[in-house]
C-alpha cells in the first residue's frame, strides 16, 4: 500500500463521481457509497500504517540499533538515533517544458499514515452520523458527494508528493469547504458565511501561492535543477545552498497561508461564521481536517521554517507569535459565546494556535500529535453539539435559550461530551494532556519560555470555558421548548468510538510512560532537522493540569454553586470597564466590523465609484470617440469609395456586358435564313481555308 | 466530238440560266418550271455521259413527281401567284457573297484537282446497260439500297403523320 | 469531253443553288433552291462515274435521286405544317428560336 497510496484518495473520488452519477436513484440516497469508499480507504490507510512501521523497524534492525531503538528513549531523556527511512515516492510527470517538470503522485511517511489515519477515521465517522443527522434533506446526495470530494482532495492534499500538488488539494478543500458551509444556501446568512469562509482563506492563499513559487527557486538554487517535490524542497532548505533572505520570504509566505486556512489571527474570523453549515461538516471540515491542513503543510515542510525563521535560537519568531496570539484570542472570544458551535469554533481556534505555535517552537511532535489528538475529541465535541441539536434543543445551538439539564435526557451524549471537553482541557490521562504537554515541555527547554507561559494561560482558559459550556447546556433546568430525548444510534454510537479515541490516543507518544510512537515512525528522519524530543517534566504536567483542574474547580464554583456567575453577576451593569471588555469581546475586536466596514467597504466606496468615474469618463470617452470616428469614416467611403469607384466600375462593367449581350443576341436572331448564311459562310471560310493551305 | 461539246455547252448555259431563273424570279410558278428546265438539262447531261438509266430516272421521278409536290406546296401554301410581295428576303446580298465565293471556292478546287482530264468514250459501245446497274445495286450495294428503301418508307410515314390535319 | 466543264458547271449549280437556299423567302422556294444543290451533286457523281468507268457512280446517282424525293415530301410536309401555324409560307416568320 505503500506503493499504491495513490488508491487511498482515488476511492472516495470514485465515489463522488458514483453518487454524483446514480445516487439519487439508489436506495439509501447514495450514503453507503460514500461510506463503504471511505471505509475503504480507511482500510487501506491501516495496511499503510502496518507497511510503514515495518519499513522503520526493518531499518532500525538492519543497523543494528537493536532494542534501544526500538522501544524510545523510555524516561532517561537521551535522544535515541533513528535509521534514516526513506519515505517512499512515487511520481509520474503530467506536463514538461524546458527546465520545468511537473508531477502529481505520493510521498508517503510516518506523517503521511497518520493523516491519512485521523482524515479516514473522521470522515468514515461523519459520513456514518450523517445518515441520522441530515436524514430527510433535501440535498442529501449531494451532502454525501460533496463530503466525498472532500475526503478524496484532503486525502490527495496529505499524500502529495510535490507542493503544486498540495495546493491543489488545498483549493479542492476550499472548494468544498464553500460548498458545504453553504449547504443551506436558501438562507442568506449561510451563502454569507461561505463566501466569507473562501475569501479569506483566499486572501492567505495567495501567501501560499507565492510561497509555492518560492519553493521551487529555493530547490533551483541548490540544486540547479527545478522541482516542487517536497522531499527536494526540505532537502533544498536544509543543504545551506540557499540564501537566508529567500528561506525567510518562502517561509513568511506559507506562514500567510496556513494563517488563513488554518483560522490565525488576523484571518480567523470566517471559521466561527462557518458554524452556519451543517454539524457534520463542522466537525470533519472545520475541526479536525480541512483547518489542520495549514499545520500539516507546517509540518510538511517544516525545513523550510526552521531554517527561514530560525526556530532553533530561541527567542520569538513570526510562527510561534502567531500561533500565541491565536490561542489567547481564541480562548477569550469562547467566554462570550451563546451558540455551542461558536464555543467549540473559537475553542478550535484557539487549538489550531497551540499546534501553529507548537510548529514555531520546534515542537514538530508535539504539534503534529496535537493535531491527531484534537482530531478526535474536536470532532467528538461538535457531533455532540450536533447530537444535542437534532434530539434535545429542537434545532437550536443557543445554549443559554434552549438548552439546560440535558444530562438527564441525553446520557450518552452527556457522558461522551464530557470526556471530549475533560481532553481538550487537557486533564491526564486523556488525549489533550499528553499532546499540549509536549508541546509546553519543548517549549520550556527550547528557549521559548514566554510561550510556555501563554501555552498554561491558555489552558487554564480553556477549561474554564469548556466548564461555562458544559453546565449551561447540561446541568440546571431545560430552557428550551422541544421533547428532548437521546439520538438515535447512528448519531450516538459515533460519539461513543470518537470518545473512547479521546481516551487511549494519548498513549500513542505518552512520553511519561516511555511511549514514543510518534517520535519514532511519525518524525521523519530524512531532510530533517533535528528538532527536540523533550524530556517528559513532571513539574510542568503537574502545574498545567493542576491549573487547569483549579479553573474548573473557579468556575464550577461560580456557575454551578452560585448559580450564574455569583458575585461577578451584572457586572457588566455595575463597572464601565467589564462592560467596555464584554462589548470588546462581542464584537470579536471589532476585527469583523475593521475587515467588512474598513477594508472592505472603503475598496468598495471610494475605489470603486473612482473606477466608475474612470470607466465613463475616459474609456467610454474613448470607446464613443472611436465609434464616432469610425461611424464618419464608414459615411465617407459609403460615398466616395463604394458609390463613387466601386459602384461606377459595376454599373460600367455591367453596361458593358449589356451592350455586348444587346450585340451577341443579333446570333440568336430565331431567323433560319441568318443561320443559313451562317452556316455556308462559315462551310465557305472552312474551305478556302482548306484550299489555301493546301496551296 | 466535237457535237457533244456543242451539245454541252448549249445545255449548260441553258441551265445554268435557269438556275438564275429558279432563284430570282418573283413568281413562284415561274420559278418551279424553270426547275423543270434545270432538271431536263441535267438529264441530257446524263445521256451526254452514257447514263441512261439514269436520266430517265431524273425525268421520272424528279420532274414527274417531285416538280407535282412543288407545285401541291405552292397551292396548299396558297404563295402569291402575281409579284405583290417580293420573294427574297433581306440578306440578299450576303447570300449572294457568301454563294459566289462557295462557287469561286469549287471551281478553283475542281480545276486545280482534276485539270486535263478527260473521259474517254472510245473504249464504250454505247450507254451503260441498265443490266450492269441492276447488277450493281443488288450485288454490290444491296444494303444501301434496302436501307434507301427504309428511309422512303419512314420519310412516307413521316410526312403524312406531319400533314395530317388533326 | 474534258472532265472539268461538268464538275465546273456542277459547281456552279450549287452554287446558284445555296444563293437560293439563303435569299428566298418562300419555303418551297428554298426547297426548290435545294433540289438543285442535289442535281449538281448527282451530275458530279456521275460524270465521275463516266470518266472512271465505274458503274458505282450512278448507283449512287439513284440513290441520291431517291433521297431528294423522299426529302422534298418531308421538306413539304414541314413547310405545309408551318403555313397552318403561322399562316404565312415565309420562313421569315419562324423566329420563335429569337434570343
Amino acid at each position: 500500500m505503500l506503493d499504491a497510496a495513490w488508491i487511498i484518495p482515488a476511492l472516495p473520488a470514485a465515489s463522488f463521481v458514483a453518487i454524483l452519477l446514480f445516487g439519487r436513484r439508489l436506495g439509501g440516497g447514495g450514503a453507503f457509497l460514500g461510506i463503504g469508499a471511505v471505509a475503504a480507504a480507511l482500510g487501506a490507510s491501516l495496511m499503510a500504517v502496518v507497511e510503514w512501521v515495518h519499513r522503520v523497524d526493518d531499518a532500525a534492525t538492519e543497523h543494528g540499533l537493536g532494542t534501544l531503538a526500538v522501544f524510545g528513549k523510555g524516561l532517561l531523556g537521551a535522544e535515541a538515533e533513528h535509521a534514516a527511512v526513506k519515505p517512499v515516492v512515487h511520481a509520474v510527470t503530467w506536463w514538461e517544458s524546458g527546465p520545468w517538470v511537473l508531477r502529481v503522485g505520493t510521498h508517503v511517511d510516518g506523517l503521511t499514515v497518520m493523516m491519512l489515519v485521523v482524515v479516514t477515521v473522521i470522515s468514515l465517522v461523519v459520513h456514518v452520523y450523517s445518515t441520522a443527522y441530515m436524514h430527510g434533506d433535501e440535498r442529501y446526495t449531494y451532502f454525501y458527494a460533496a463530503l466525498s470530494l472532500f475526503t478524496a482532495s484532503m486525502l490527495l492534499l496529505v499524500v502529495a508528493e510535490n507542493t503544486l500538488q498540495l495546493l491543489v488539494g488545498w483549493e479542492l478543500v476550499g472548494l468544498c469547504s464553500f460548498m458545504l458551509i453553504g449547504h443551506w444556501w436558501e438562507e442568506k446568512p449561510n451563502t454569507n458565511a461561505a463566501i466569507k469562509a473562501f475569501l479569506t482563506t483566499r486572501t492567505g492563499d495567495i501567501g501560499l501561492l507565492v510561497g509555492v513559487i518560492l519553493t521551487g527557486v529555493m530547490v533551483e538554487q541548490a540544486t540547479g535543477r527545478f522541482s516542487f517535490g517536497i522531499l527536494a524542497t526540505n532537502e533544498a532548505a536544509l543543504s545551506g545552498r540557499v540564501g537566508e533572505t529567500l528561506l525567510t520570504v518562502t517561509a513568511a509566505c506559507l506562514l500567510l497561508g496556513i494563517i488563513g486556512k488554518s483560522g490565525q489571527f488576523p484571518l480567523h474570523t470566517w471559521l466561527p461564521d462557518a458554524m452556519a453549515g451543517p454539524t457534520p461538516v463542522s466537525a470533519l471540515i472545520h475541526a479536525a481536517t480541512m483547518v489542520v491542513a495549514g499545520v500539516y503543510l507546517g509540518a510538511r515542510v517544516y525545513p523550510v521554517f526552521w531554517e527561514g525563521f530560525a526556530i532553533a535560537s530561541g527567542g520569538i519568531n513570526p510562527m510561534a507569535a502567531v500561533g500565541a496570539i491565536t490561542i489567547v484570542i481564541g480562548a477569550l472570544l469562547a467566554f462570550v459565546q451563546n451558540d455551542i458551535k461558536k464555543v467549540l469554533a473559537y475553542s478550535t481556534i484557539s487549538q489550531l494556535g497551540y499546534m501553529v505555535m507548537g510548529l514555531g517552537v520546534g515542537a514538530w511532535v508535539g504539534a503534529v500529535f496535537h493535531l491527531f489528538t484534537h482530531a478526535f475529541f474536536k470532532a467528538l465535541l461538535f457531533l455532540g453539539a450536533g447530537s444535542i441539536s437534532h434530539s434535545g434543543s429542537h434545532h437550536s445551538f443557543d445554549m443559554r435559550k434552549d438548552m439546560g439539564g440535558l444530562r438527564h435526557h441525553m446520557p450518552v451524549t452527556f457522558w461522551t461530551f464530557l470526556i471530549g471537553s475533560a481532553a481538550l482541557a487537557g486533564i491526564f490521562p486523556l488525549a489533550g494532556f499528553w499532546s499540549k504537554d509536549d508541546i509546553l515541555a519543548t517549549a520550556g527547554q527550547s528557549g521559548y519560555e514566554l510561550f510556555m507561559v501563554v501555552g498554561i494561560v491558555g489552558a487554564i482558559l480553556t477549561a474554564s470555558y469548556m466548564t461555562r459550556c458544559v453546565y449551561l447546556t447540561f446541568f440546571g433546568t431545560y430552557r428550551g421548548h422541544g421533547h428532548p430525548h437521546e439520538s438515535p444510534p447512528a448519531i450516538t454510537g459515533p460519539l461513543v468510538v470518537l470518545a473512547a479515541l479521546s481516551v487511549v490516543a494519548g498513549f500513542a507518544n505518552a512520553a511519561a510512560f516511555g511511549i514514543e510512537k510518534f517520535v519514532e515512525y511519525v518524525e521523519p528522519t530524512v531532510a530533517f532537522p533535528k528538532v527536540l524530543v523533550p524530556d517528559f517534566d513532571v513539574t510542568l504536567a503537574v502545574i498545567s493540569v493542576g491549573l487547569a483542574l483549579a479553573s474548573i474547580g473557579v468556575a464550577a464554583y461560580l456557575w454551578f454553586q452560585r448559580e450564574e456567575l455569583g458575585p461577578f453577576a451584572g457586572l457588566t451593569r455595575r463597572s464601565a470597564p467589564a462592560r467596555a471588555g464584554y462589548t470588546f469581546l462581542v464584537n470579536k475586536y471589532y476585527l469583523d466590523a475593521l475587515y467588512e466596514d474598513g477594508i472592505v467597504a472603503g475598496i468598495r466606496g471610494p475605489l470603486a465609484r473612482a473606477a466608475y468615474r474612470l470607466n465613463q469618463r475616459v474609456i467610454d470617452g474613448i470607446v464613443n470617440a472611436v465609434g464616432r470616428g469610425t461611424a464618419v469614416a464608414g459615411r465617407l467611403t459609403y460615398r466616395y469609395v463604394d458609390q463613387g469607384a466601386v459602384d461606377a466600375a459595376l454599373n460600367g462593367l455591367a453596361d458593358e456586358t449589356g451592350a455586348l449581350g444587346g450585340l451577341l443576341r443579333r446570333l440568336q436572331s430565331g431567323r433560319l435564313p441568318r443561320y443559313a448564311l451562317a452556316v455556308v459562310a462559315g462551310v465557305v471560310l472552312l474551305g478556302a481555308g482548306l484550299v489555301l493551305i493546301r496551296i | 466530238m466535237v457535237a457533244q461539246n456543242v451539245t454541252f455547252w448549249v445545255l449548260a448555259v441553258v441551265m445554268v440560266a435557269a438556275a438564275i431563273g429558279v432563284v430570282r424570279t418573283g413568281n413562284v410558278v415561274h420559278a418551279a418550271l424553270y426547275l423543270v428546265v434545270v432538271l431536263a438539262g441535267v438529264a441530257a447531261q446524263f445521256i451526254l455521259l452514257a447514263a441512261e438509266f439514269v436520266a430517265w430516272v431524273q425525268v421520272l421521278i424528279y420532274i414527274g413527281a417531285v416538280v407535282i409536290l412543288f407545285l401541291f406546296g405552292i397551292m396548299l401554301t396558297r404563295a402569291p401567284m402575281r409579284h405583290e410581295t417580293p420573294l427574297d428576303n433581306d440578306q440578299r446580298l450576303p447570300a449572294a457573297l457568301a454563294a459566289g465565293a462557295l462557287g469561286v471556292l469549287l471551281v478553283t478546287a475542281v480545276l486545280d484537282a482534276f485539270r486535263g482530264r478527260e473521259i474517254d468514250f472510245t473504249s464504250r459501245t454505247g450507254p451503260t446497260p441498265t443490266a450492269e446497274v441492276a447488277q450493281s445495286i443488288f450485288r454490290t450495294f444491296v444494303v444501301p439500297f434496302e436501307v434507301v428503301s427504309v428511309l422512303l418508307l419512314a420519310a412516307l410515314i413521316g410526312a403524312i403523320v406531319l400533314a395530317r390535319r388533326d | 469531253m474534258p472532265l472539268t466543264q461538268f464538275l465546273v458547271l456542277a459547281a456552279i449549280l450549287f452554287a446558284v443553288g445555296a444563293y437560293g437556299v439563303l435569299a428566298r423567302r418562300n419555303g418551297v422556294l428554298v426547297l426548290m433552291s435545294i433540289e438543285l444543290m442535289l442535281n449538281a451533286v448527282t451530275l458530279n457523281l456521275v460524270a465521275f462515274s463516266a470518266q472512271l468507268d465505274e458503274v458505282a457512280g450512278q448507283v449512287f446517282a439513284l440513290f441520291v435521286i431517291t433521297i431528294a424525293a423522299a426529302e422534298v415530301g418531308v421538306g413539304l410536309a414541314i413547310v405545309l405544317l408551318l403555313y397552318r401555324n403561322l399562316r404565312t409560307p415565309d420562313l421569315d416568320a419562324v423566329d420563335q428560336l429569337k434570343g
